[in-house]
């Protein structure tokens, strides 16, 4: 019988005030019980909107369908039939805005939680599935390179994997997992499950070498003279943005990427880690996207009186996830929204001591659809804060396309790639925030999942030559 | 795991080590860095390639103690492993059309400064070498320099080895007695780097410099090395890390370094606890 209350299942949370001084996950998952009664609430309609709003395309009817039989493995089996990661997925996608924003259910009422339920499926797998053996696949012989251990990087070559091709991962940093790893803090993505479906993918005989910064310890056409066939290059967002006012490089200024790194790559927040801790009051953080309400979080977390988003447009144009900007309200961060830093403003030794920002309005839409912010005259006015955390976005690393030839950047410095990840160079391929900016991990999985299946398409093309 | 292969102590607060690391030996040129992890809770410190011996594959680093990571490195012994290790990173120093260059090393900078020299020499520059240090105990690399230029100058501050007086002093005597470089490279402590900058200046000679900014994943990801040159942010793990001194904010470069300058201090003061390579925690 389907479940025809209008709501979700809730989600059993930690605290507000309790978890914004831990680094444990904010949400703790669904018992069976729950699972089975969020599962009752699909429709298992014949069109399957939901479907299409993934990009990944994950079969959701049919692993809900086995949730709500009691068969988990089953679902388990459904979703990295074509999702990799569903673990990580279960936990960052924007599912508001993409295969929940298409469910039946959410016209009158709240959509299906197939974030909570893929989550479900994925967390019973990894603690209580019996481990199996991994299927065995058929080796082809055939060895292609990825760079990058990030999103697309896994997906692709899970799936290159999975059909048979010797797969290495290049990853310039200690660990896989890239901006898992390194940007996504704890409390929203325990770091012991990223590990858990990079040792699944290793299952698959994906070779994994870490320490390796491809552009420098080797160049891409140093891969293929080592008989790689085929390349993709899933290397990431590189380079942070600043805003380039006054002040930015004051004692207690951070990247977005720098303070997140030291957090939850580095672990300084956990005892007996050597990288330094920031220690901070009073912190400002500008920008509106997910990476800013992690970086807020995370100072909040890590002890600081007072946390401030900074953002020059309004609450309703703020980029990062509803459920993200929900948790960082709950969690004690206020929202200076229509604001925009003019100036960091530093003492004698060059600490900052605050920022100074101007009171924005908003005008007619701009290039990005969103209303372009205005800033009103002689509106200063002053935010005491020691640290200040510049979370605007990032530009493409140039270590790849400057050591490569014949691969062509935009006037963005984005590398040049059609629909099917091909480059301008024959052979290598590519996908993600390298190739797109800074994006979402499902955006750079299904650019990775795409350029997989361009990349088996040119090996068998070129086999035939 | 990177095993170290020979260790040798250049004088009290200054180690060399070989590293066993082929990929990085076959590439490194002269300027780049490596950047160390030395366990599952060190930190990634980044430390120029001083050398390395391709056949044999590895990375010669010479390093100074000076917070907990250098501390725990110089605890490891030959046969001891070190977990990450990665490289060759940052741009190599641009050796060509440079037929007579000064190379003024002050201190352990000996270290990066010999690869330039090295270099250079061996592409067929004149190259002099001005070595300073605070007094005779601590200078290294002395025989090794020697070799890889037409005249070495070894300053010391107390008059114990060599000349008495500064590497400025030397430079500046040289320029005034009409020695026409093409170059200055000056590696060093930032102060060093400034000041002989400011020395060659008015005989406008161009002057590079290394620099030496908190770097963590040394990739361009972090954007914590940035350094302003003529005006302009720079990231001198992917843009780096050598620049022109003459443009170079040094001041500020100075204060950023001078961040967690408190935690080495304690790290020094608490070498007792940390001694013998073993981890009080895990």
């Amino acid at each position: 019988m389907a479940n025809m209350d209008k709501k979700k299942t809730p989600i059993p949370e930690q605290e507000p005030q309790v978890r914004n001084k831990n680094f444990e996950e904010v949400a703790l998952g669904y018992t069976e019980e729950m699972a089975k009664n969020e599962a009752a609430r699909c429709l298992n309609c014949k069109n399957k909107p939901c479907v299409e709003g993934c990009p990944v395309n994950v079969r959701i009817p049919e692993f809900i369908g086995k949730i709500s039989e009691g068969d988990y493995e089953a679902a388990y089996e459904i979703l990295t039939s074509t999702n990799s990661l569903p673990a990580v997925c279960g936990r960052v996608c924007p599912q508001e805005s993409q295969c929940e924003a298409k469910c039946v259910r959410g016209i009158k009422g709240e959509p299906v939680g197939i974030g909570r339920l893929e989550r479900f499926a994925a967390d019973r797998h990894i603690t209580c599935a019996e481990k199996k053996a991994c299927p065995t696949i058929q080796k082809n012989g055939v060895k292609v390179a990825v760079v990058g251990s990030g999103p697309a990087g896994l997906t692709c070559a899970g799936d290159l994997a999975m059909n048979g091709f010797d797969v290495t991962v290049f990853e310039s940093l200690h660990d896989a997992g890239g901006v898992l790893i390194y940007g996504i803090p704890e409390f929203r993505l325990p770091k012991s499950i990223v590990k858990k479906e990079v040792e699944q993918l290793q299952g698959y005989g994906i070779t994994i070498k870490t320490d390796m910064v491809i552009g420098k310890t080797m160049t891409i056409d140093e891969l293929f003279a080592d008989g790689y066939e085929a390349v993709f290059i899933g290397s990431g967002a590189g380079l942070p943005q600043f805003l380039n006012i006054e002040g930015e490089s004051l004692l207690g200024v951070y990247s977005a990427n720098e303070y997140l790194t030291r957090i939850n790559l580095m672990k300084s927040y956990k005892d007996g880690y050597d990288t330094p801790a920031v220690k901070s009051k009073r912190v400002a953080v500008v920008g509106g996207g997910n990476v800013a309400m992690d970086a807020a979080r995370c100072a909040q977390r890590m002890g600081a009186e007072k946390v401030y988003i900074i953002y020059r447009r309004s609450m309703d144009e703020l980029p990062a996830r509803s459920e993200e900007v929900h948790h960082a309200i709950e969690e004690g961060i206020e929202f200076q929204l229509l604001r925009n830093p003019v100036k960091i403003i530093g003492d004698e030794n060059s600490r900052v001591v605050g920022i100074e920002c101007v009171e924005m309005e908003l005008g007619e839409p701009d290039a990005s659809g969103r209303r372009r912010p205005i800033a009103k005259e002689g509106s200063n006015f002053v935010i005491d804060v020691d640290t200040v955390i510049i979370s605007v976005g990032t530009s493409p690393n140039p270590l790849i396309k400057s050591t490569t030839k014949g691969l062509e950047a935009n006037k963005h410095g984005c590398l040049v790639a059609d629909e099917n990840g091909a480059t301008t160079r024959e052979g290598v391929f590519a996908g993600g925030d390298a190739v797109t900016g800074a994006a979402t991990v499902i955006l750079a999985a299904g650019a990775g999942k795409t350029a997989a299946s361009a990349m088996m398409k040119y090996l068998e093309e070129k086999k035939k030559k | 795991m990177f095993r170290i292969a020979t260790k040798k102590k250049l004088n009290d607060a200054v180690t060399l080590m070989e590293i066993e690391a082929p990929e990085i030996a076959k590439k490194a040129l002269a300027g780049q860095f490596i950047i160390f992890k030395i366990d599952e809770f060190g930190e990634r410190v980044p430390l120029t390639i001083a050398d390395t011996d391709p056949v044999r594959g590895t990375v010669t680093i010479i390093f100074q103690i000076v917070g907990r990571s250098t501390m725990l490195l110089d605890q490891l012994n030959v046969g001891d492993t070190i977990a990450d290790f990665v490289g060759p990173l940052g741009i190599p120093t641009h050796i060509e059309g440079i037929k007579k260059v000064c190379i003024v090393g002050g201190g352990v900078g000996c270290a990066i400064a010999y690869p330039s020299a090295k270099a250079l020499f061996n592409a067929g520059a004149e190259v002099d070498i001005i070595a300073g240090f605070r007094s005779q105990d601590i200078v290294i690399l002395e025989d090794e320099m020697k070799k890889v230029c037409k005249n070495y100058y070894l300053m010391t501050d107390d008059g114990t080895a060599g000349e008495k007086g500064f590497t400025t002093t030397k430079l500046k005597s040289l320029l005034e007695a009409g020695n026409q470089y093409d170059m200055v490279i000056a590696i060093g402590p930032i102060i060093m780097m400034k000041l002989l900058c400011d020395t060659a200046k008015p005989f406008n000679v161009p002057c590079t410099v290394s620099l030496n900014p908190i770097m963590i994943d040394g990739t361009g990801m972090c954007g914590c090395c940035r350094v302003t040159v003529d005006g302009v942010m720079r990231f001198a793990c992917v843009e780096g890390p050598d620049f022109d001194g003459h443009k170079v904010d040094f001041d500020e470069l100075m204060k950023r370094n001078s961040i967690y300058k408190e935690r080495e201090q304690h790290d020094r003061e608490h070498v007792c606890k940390l001694t013998g390579g073993i981890r009080t925690h895990g």
